[in-house]
């Protein structure tokens, strides 16, 4: 089981309270698809991804990146819990989705630098080091019920 | 995954900007590495003080930032451009080169931290691509 210190708790719990979802996980899933153009590949039916500035103004990849940043929220709530929590989600990207897990890591990494650019000196090393310890306990989860 | 023309345009371009804090990015980024990724300590075992934000930490973070400067000048031929400094990573320092891509990671952040609006999706995708063929002229001479 993964612990965590107070400090960590209240950490991600601020980075949650004052998140914009809208902004944050368009501009992250937008990023992801630019940076890792590769990542491409589960999007084929959300419209036009032909190159940076189409992808930017997709407003079906916009709803798709809220909707990954509000499954994050469960992990919020279970944070003693989240192998467990996300244990279903798993095999939905296993099983129906196909997704390679390595792509969550680098969806996490995309999240980290939208969210290190809005938090700007707020994102401290202590900050850094909780939030990055959170992504990768969910991505860990995301792929584990992989087979 | 080598650079295109406007790519490298793009991560010259971005450096130019950078310049002024090269300095506190490159200190920042080092402290990151070794407190977001604690195994990486295990390469400055030699120092008294290899926490985050130690003296040794940021001094030795602002020396990797001016190699890196230097590999942008190179930026059309690392490989050849950046032999010594692959044979000192080969040979003497021995570097696991996993830890040049989370050295690299670290570095990204800091740069949106600082540049948030300069530092688009665009710039990211090059300097992320220069950053990995660094690390691959780095790595040229390991094996």
């Amino acid at each position: 089981m993964v612990e965590w210190t107070d400090s960590e708790r209240a950490i991600i719990n601020s980075i949650f309270s004052n998140l914009d979802y809208e902004e944050i996980g368009r501009k992250s899933l937008c990023r992801c698809l630019i940076v890792y153009p590769w990542t491409q590949r589960y999007f084929g039916g959300f419209g036009n991804l032909y190159n940076a500035e189409t992808i930017l103004c997709n407003p079906l990849i916009a709803a798709h990146g809220t909707k990954i940043l509000h499954g994050l929220d469960r992990a919020l709530k279970n944070m003693d819990d989240i192998k467990n929590t996300y244990a279903e989600l798993s095999l939905l990207h296993s099983d129906k989705l196909h997704v390679d897990p390595d792509n969550f890591r680098l969806l996490a990494d995309c999240l980290t630098v939208v969210i290190a650019a809005k938090m700007g000196a707020a994102f401290t090393v202590e900050t850094q080091v909780a939030w990055q310890k959170f992504l990768s306990v969910v991505v860990s989860a995301l792929g584990r019920q992989y087979h | 995954m080598s650079l295109s023309a406007k790519q490298k345009t793009t991560v010259k371009e971005f450096f130019g900007k950078m310049s002024t804090r090269s300095d506190d990015i490159g200190a920042e980024a080092l402290s990151r590495l070794v407190a977001v990724y604690p195994q990486t300590k295990s390469y400055f075992s030699h120092w008294k003080d290899a926490s985050p934000g130690s003296a040794p930490v940021r001094k030795h973070g602002i020396t990797i930032m001016g190699g890196v400067y230097d590999a942008v000048t190179k930026i059309d031929d690392l490989k050849g451009g950046l032999l010594s400094l692959s044979e000192l990573h080969a040979f003497m320092l021995r570097v696991d080169p996993v830890n040049f891509k989370l050295l690299a990671h670290c570095m990204l952040v800091c740069m949106s931290m600082v540049f948030p609006e300069e530092f688009t999706p665009q710039v990211h995708v090059a300097v992320d691509k220069f950053l990995a063929q660094l690390a691959l002229a780095l790595a040229e001479k390991y094996r």
